[in-house]
């Protein structure tokens, strides 16, 4: 059994794509607040410039100590002929996710986990050390998610929508009827995995307005993040995601009646008159943790219990 | 050594004996202020003369004679050149130029400086060919070039260590008698602060206009009691140059971060409050602070007290908003700044001494709460260089930088880590312009340093989610990501003393020595 849980659980609202081939970008992608960066060395890099991109991303995560999760996108592993020889200088970097592009089948899963395996073992690592996010950017892989997503390396599942949109012939809307299914799928498929779903990427960097309200919408549907392509659409996102002083005030008295009852040995705790269960002190803890992550003084609340 | 360490030479080329800095508000002034040349005017004769060649000689020009420029026209000046080319043409050399500063534009002097018409310069920055000529060339000055900040330029006119034999005036719109303004005409740039001084301590004043009128139509900023020459010509610059349209909050990610950053540290240290003063930049991280703390004030109704510029289109909307009372203005940065100008009885201009000289009664800076810089680079000690590159090229000017640093309660500084592969936290900045003890917190893209001597900041700080780091701390992370580059060799021979960086107190904070590479 390897032990990822930590990578299943860590906060991932925002997966800030960095273009692979660009140094000033790799510097200063830190800076913005993202709780991953994702390295692309595939779709945003011509072929021409695959060798650069993967070298340059494998050197920026040895010199550079990234306070955000490192993600790396690789070529597709058998659909281009890229992916695994991204894989060979890229893992030796120690990243803490490989993003695979356009994820179908478990075979092609299993190939790159075992890439990922070796290295842990020449590297001296600990199993689970890097894992693996997988992007659903077909209806062949729509189809298959179930499975895919138990794969134990597994610890997030994205939607692609631009492939996706091109493969059930139809265009992107603002009202995202066209999503609809795949985004709900998609997120059964990770919350019945235990994993996490990350929301597709929002092209349209001028409309803040209609990015915040599809952040809205897909946190609601129950998203853990949004993959973001910009900046600017990050700090939107953290704040679409933080928690209002209602909730957290809610949470923090749901973990102190729990922390009291734990101490007590009480079976059935209830605040305010409504009985608390195990799934409400998870989705409080989630949401201290949220209030946190925007810098939200949570130890500061007076909650009287 | 001086006050921030530097190595002062007792006596300069061309210059003689120099003050040492030592602190801010060190020296006490004794003086009484230098008048002019007292002269008049007799009645219904025409002061309008028919070229600057004219002008010129009317006033008695020769050579080795200081005149002066002001910077209002920025890089579509076309002044300096119509008046360096016709001293030219008359024999006339060996002029000083003191103006407040150079643009690009004036890239042009380097052959006129080769010629000997003008052999010693007085400003407040270098940049452009001029900048890397000089650099490499301080023996073709008969004395290094003295930099001098805003207000330490008003100062030095005022004392007498700067004198004016004759100050040309770009005039957008002037009457037959000298009455002048910057808020209307062709080439309209709004407030003429700068000019103000030296059209009241010249001994000769020969105003330039593209826009000659019988009468003013609207309140003078120069006043024809300074005025003795008014000359009408084609063009005094080029509109392109001289201001934008409303200039535009930068949309560079890292300049942002700084800009959000800097706005949250002066929240929550308690800054933002009613009756607040404050001084923004015009260009990129500070002008979009202004942005964040505008939705700021707009979101918890806080009014300001008073805003002074380096006036831009995103400031007087804030006065229009009524989040401001008063704008003062000594420099108009963009079209909808200079309409306001025009219209506003509120956006006030105010002269280069009222803004920022440290000897008279009080200058605006005096009492502004906080102020928003920029910096080229950084030191573990606070100081802040915006004059020299890394490779000691003079490239920037000084401007109101040390003069609201020291007048401001807290000076936030914004300056990203690196640049390029270069760290901007340095041991010791390549040239000291305002020194540490005026600033007080330096806003990095990766976190945020206070001055160690305001405890009472940090003490405000210490639970806040901002990330807070030591000075040193930000160096470090700055080496991490791009290690530690090797000092730009400079010159030790006093010989190549390019410049001579002045306090706003008229002493030496820092010279800018010939780099050997």
């Amino acid at each position: 059994m390897i032990n990822n849980q930590y990578a299943k659980d860590r906060l991932r609202r925002t997966m800030m794509f960095v273009p692979g081939n660009s140094p000033k970008m790799i510097n200063s992608a830190d800076i913005y607040g993202a709780d991953s960066l994702m390295f692309d060395v595939e779709d945003s890099i011509a072929i021409t410039e695959k060798d650069t991109a993967r070298h340059l991303v494998a050197n920026a995560l040895r010199s550079i100590p990234f306070q955000a999760e490192t993600v790396v996108r690789i070529n597709h592993p058998t659909q281009t002929p890229f992916g695994i020889d991204d894989l060979q200088v890229i893992l030796p970097a120690k990243p803490n996710l490989i993003r695979m592009p356009k994820i179908e089948d478990v075979s092609e899963i299993e190939l790159v986990a075992k890439e990922i395996e070796k290295a842990e073992k020449t590297y001296g690592w600990p199993e689970g050390t890097i894992n693996i996010i997988g992007a659903i950017e077909s209806v062949r892989g729509l189809y298959n998610i179930r499975e895919m997503c138990h794969h134990p390396r597994m610890v997030a599942v994205a939607l692609g929508a631009e492939d996706f949109i091109a493969n059930i012939k139809t265009n992107r809307t603002k009202y995202g009827i066209e999503l609809y299914f795949c985004r709900e799928e998609i997120l059964m498929a990770a919350r019945e995995a235990g994993i996490q779903a990350l929301d597709t990427v929002f092209s349209d960097v001028r409309d803040m307005e209609g990015f915040r309200e599809e952040v809205t919408k897909s946190r609601d549907m129950g998203f853990d993040g949004k993959s973001c392509i910009h900046p600017k659409q990050v700090l939107a996102v953290h704040e679409v995601y933080t928690p209002e002083t209602r909730e957290i005030e809610k949470a923090v008295k749901i973990l102190a009646a729990f922390e009291a009852s734990l101490k007590d040995n009480k079976g059935v705790l209830n605040v305010d008159g409504k009985m608390i269960d195990k799934p409400i002190v998870v989705r409080a803890q989630r949401t201290i943790e949220q209030a946190k992550a925007a810098g939200i003084r949570v130890e500061e609340m007076e909650v009287s219990i | 050594m001086n006050g921030v360490q530097r190595s002062i030479p007792e006596t300069i080329r061309g210059i003689g004996r120099v003050q040492p800095y030592t602190e801010e508000f060190a020296p006490v002034p004794v003086a009484h202020s230098k008048g002019r040349t007292i002269r008049r005017h007799l009645p219904h004769t025409s002061k309008v003369m028919a070229s600057v060649q004219e002008a010129v000689q009317q006033a008695g020009m020769k050579s080795g004679m200081t005149i002066s420029f002001h910077h209002h026209l920025r890089n579509g000046d076309y002044l300096m050149k119509l008046v360096v080319e016709t001293l030219a043409d008359l024999g006339i050399r060996d002029i000083t130029i003191a103006a407040s500063s150079f643009s690009p534009c004036h890239d042009f002097l380097i052959e006129y400086i080769e010629k000997g018409t003008v052999t010693a310069l007085e400003s407040s920055g270098l940049r452009g060919k001029l900048g890397v000529y000089l650099t490499h060339h301080p023996e073709v000055l008969k004395k290094p070039v003295i930099i001098r900040s805003h207000g330490g330029r008003a100062r030095a006119i005022e004392a007498g260590e700067l004198h004016i034999d004759v100050a040309f005036l770009g005039v957008p719109t002037c009457d037959v008698r000298g009455n002048g303004t910057g808020r209307i005409g062709k080439s309209a740039f709004g407030s003429m602060g700068y000019a103000m001084v030296d059209a009241a301590y010249a001994d000769t004043v020969i105003a330039i206009t593209d826009n000659l009128v019988d009468t003013l139509p609207v309140p003078y900023s120069i006043p024809q009691s300074h005025v003795d020459y008014v000359v009408p010509v084609e063009a005094i610059g080029d509109p392109e140059g001289i201001a934008s349209g409303a200039i535009r909050i930068t949309k560079n990610p890292v300049q942002l971060v700084m800009a959000r950053y800097a706005a949250a540290v002066i929240d929550e240290i308690g800054l933002l409050k009613d009756g607040f003063s404050m001084q923004m930049g015009s260009g990129g991280a500070s002008l979009a602070v202004g942005a964040y703390i505008r939705e700021k004030m707009v979101a918890r109704h806080i009014t300001g007290s008073f805003g002074v510029g380096g006036m831009t289109g995103i400031f007087v909307k804030m006065l229009e908003e009524g989040l401001f009372q008063t704008v003062y203005d000594a420099q108009t940065f963009d079209i909808p700044a200079i309409q306001s100008i025009a219209s506003h009885a509120n956006h006030v201009e105010m002269s280069a001494s009222m803004y920022a000289s440290p000897w008279n009664a009080s200058p605006v800076v005096n009492d502004l709460d906080v102020v928003f810089l920029s910096a080229t680079e950084v030191d573990v000690d606070f100081n802040v260089n915006v004059i020299t590159d890394s490779n000691n090229i003079c490239m920037g000017a000084s401007g109101g930088h040390s003069d609201a640093a020291a007048g401001a309660d807290v000076t936030v500084i914004m300056c990203p880590v690196i640049r390029g592969r270069l760290p901007m936290i340095r041991d010791h900045v390549q040239t000291v312009v305002t020194p540490g003890d005026s600033i007080d917190i330096i806003v990095t893209d990766r976190g945020i340093a206070v001055n160690p001597k305001r405890q009472d900041l940090l003490k405000l700080l210490q639970y806040s989610h901002l990330p807070i780091k030591t000075i040193e701390e930000l160096q470090a992370l700055a080496y991490t990501l791009v290690g530690k580059p090797e000092e730009t060799p400079v010159s030790t021979d006093d010989n190549d003393i390019v410049a001579v960086v002045e306090y706003r107190d008229g002493s030496v904070i820092d010279t800018i020595r010939k780099p050997l590479v």
